[in-house]
């Protein structure tokens, strides 16, 4: 080590710790989540080439086979594919979990004076984000193929915060998988077991009415199927649901909301009571 | 420094389903002392350490670290405490510098006092110039001491270390027994858990010894030798002609006298101290010409499985055997 020995801690008092507060904190976990993107920014791949592929493949490829009554199919397609973007939030938020408590990360963060939910709330922002860039993308790609919002901004911004309520909901899914599972392998397998069923059983790729009479009910409602007739409506890029659509359709931005809120009660306290449990040991 | 005990384990105990990893453990470190937790793989000190940081809450008993209470104090505890897990948790996507800037931000220290810190920290632990480096590019031995730096930031006057060297090479583990002895002369207490022997007798002012979860020796390393075995005076003669007349001298002060002819070397059971005393003084009187005269205690090693053997023929009898001392020996 060096020649001349300079003291390890040279200030003989110690420096003033003002534990902070759960915004500083969670901020403070932000920048770094924000920092692991900027240098793996493969990590994006997921929300950006992935979904611009599926845009083009259902645009371009399946596209031309796929009716849609009232509308053209690429703007049918957009909220469709915005919607599955934002499920995906919830795999990425329990894999960066799981891997933040393989890793140490989490047993660093709890043994300074911090609150503990940082960490949870920390990891929530920064996948919203991680998913938003990937909806921003997906709008640009949208514009570049004849995608428009056409019905004014008010609706516009409303049919963005639904699919921001929407994701944050599912977030609580992945803090509860991730919380649960033991590696990031596993995490990935059991999230896209669920997430491919959920998103394409659902009107987000096609019309619900061509399917059969069992599927179709599952179809309307599945609470994908909502959110995404929601933003349509919103937007103008679809019809309302036809008289024989399950309710949800016909109620979509209600619907939304409420499976969104759903899917709080019923995750947010099993996500903290598991997280709980496992930090306990 | 107060007269308090930096750190106190009352009766802990953790269990996980049916397995007692912990079972009522309790020991007292002074301020400004080394505690080495000594035992094999398995024995609990990990899960004490997890105890004590607060990152595992017990099932039974309590701590107390500066003072406060690791159950109605945890931030407190907190506060007072640094920590360096066994596996080094720094962020590998993050630079060194950046490690730091994360902490600091996390206790809530000053900007300033971080950037000086950094400086002061990376410079002591030559890692000044791969501070703008991603960790993971770092070797075993810079990960450990960009860990320790993290867990000195905020200057914590105890430091708890799990098994700081486990995996170091040879060259990086005496660096770190350097600074580490650093901190405990600028009056930092510590505690350690260790599988190697030679590293608790090296730091540790006391040893508590754990196995299958509990206390199964305590003491300064000195007490634990003395424990194990008796002492002897080992003398190695200057030259071999003089051997049958010193083992004459020795016999008339020591029941017992080995001698080693290849390497002029006797070897007498002895008391202690005073014993050593006599032995010279006689062979000073003699005229006999001596290499090296000296009290030898019988190692950690020794003792180690010296207790612990015992422990495992205690268990089997008892109808649960399993798990004999491996890992013992570094």
């Amino acid at each position: 080590m060096t020649a001349v020995r300079t003291p390890v801690l040279s200030p003989v008092t110690r420096p003033p710790i003002s534990p902070p507060s759960l915004l500083r904190a969670s901020t403070a976990i932000v920048w770094r989540n924000l920092l692991h993107i900027r240098r793996m920014p493969e990590m994006l791949l997921d929300v950006t080439v992935q979904s611009v592929m599926f845009v083009l493949l259902f645009a371009y490829v399946f596209g031309g086979a796929i009716a849609v009554e009232g509308s053209n199919y690429r703007e049918f397609l957009l909220p469709g594919i915005m919607v599955q973007t934002m499920v995906f939030s919830s795999a990425i938020v329990a894999m960066g979990l799981t891997n933040d408590l393989q890793k140490g990360f989490v047993d660093r963060f709890k043994s300074l004076p911090v609150p503990r939910s940082a960490v949870l709330v920390g990891r929530s922002i920064s996948s919203l984000i991680h998913s938003s860039i990937g909806v921003v993308v997906m709008g640009l790609t949208g514009l570049l193929i004849g995608w428009r919002i056409r019905n004014g901004v008010v609706d516009g911004v409303l049919g963005f915060l639904l699919l921001l309520l929407f994701g944050f909901a599912l977030i609580w899914l992945g803090i509860w998988v991730g919380s649960l599972m033991r590696t990031v392998e596993a995490v990935q397998g059991f999230m896209f077991t669920v997430m491919f069923p959920l998103t394409f059983v659902a009107n987000t790729f096609a019309p619900t009415e061509t399917m059969p009479a069992w599927l179709r009910t599952i179809a309307e409602w599945n609470p994908v199927s909502a959110v995404t007739q929601a933003c349509r409506e919103l937007w103008g890029n679809g019809p309302p649901a036809g008289p024989d659509a399950a309710w949800p359709l016909q109620n979509a931005v209600v619907a939304s909301v409420a499976w969104s809120l759903i899917f709080m009660a019923v995750f947010a306290p099993l996500a903290v009571s598991a997280f709980r449990r496992r930090s306990r040991d | 420094m107060t007269a308090a005990p930096a750190v106190e384990a009352v009766e802990l105990v953790k269990h996980f389903g049916e397995t007692r990893a912990v079972d009522g453990v309790s020991f007292v470190v002074p301020a400004g002392t080394v505690l080495g937790l000594l035992g094999p793989n398995g024995a609990g000190k990990t899960t004490l350490v997890r105890m004590l940081t607060t990152l595992s809450v017990p099932t039974g008993g309590t701590g107390r670290v500066a003072g406060y209470d690791i159950l109605r104090e945890p931030t407190q505890v907190r506060r007072s405490m640094g920590l360096t897990g066994q596996a080094a948790t720094v962020d590998e996507i993050l630079t060194g510098r950046e490690n730091l800037k994360l902490i600091g931000s996390l206790y809530g220290l000053p900007k300033s006092y971080v950037r000086e810190a950094t400086e002061r920290l990376f410079d002591r632990f030559d890692l000044t110039e791969a501070a703008d480096r991603m960790a993971k590019t770092y070797s075993g031995g810079m990960r450990r001491r960009l860990d320790l730096a993290v867990s000195l930031l905020a200057a914590p006057p105890i430091l708890f270390l799990d098994e700081p060297t486990t995996g170091l090479d040879p060259q990086s583990r005496s660096g770190l027994w350097t600074v580490l002895r650093e901190l405990v002369d600028e009056g930092t207490t510590l505690v350690l858990t260790t599988q190697y022997l030679e590293e608790a007798d090296h730091l540790a002012d006391e040893i508590v010894v754990v196995d299958h979860g509990k206390v199964i020796a305590a003491g300064t390393p000195t007490q634990l030798k003395d424990q194990a075995g008796q002492a002897s005076v080992v003398v190695t003669l200057t030259n071999a002609a003089d051997l049958d007349d010193a083992a004459r001298l020795m016999r008339s002060h020591s029941p017992e006298v080995h001698v080693e002819r290849g390497s002029r070397r006797l070897t007498a059971r002895a008391a202690g101290l005073g014993d050593m005393t006599r032995i010279a003084a006689v062979f000073e009187s003699s005229g006999i010409e001596l290499d090296d005269l000296g009290l030898a205690r019988p190692s950690l090693d020794d003792v180690f499985l010296h207790l612990t053997g015992h422990r495992a023929e205690a268990e089997a009898a008892g109808g649960t055997t399993e798990q004999t001392p491996e890992g013992v020996t570094p």
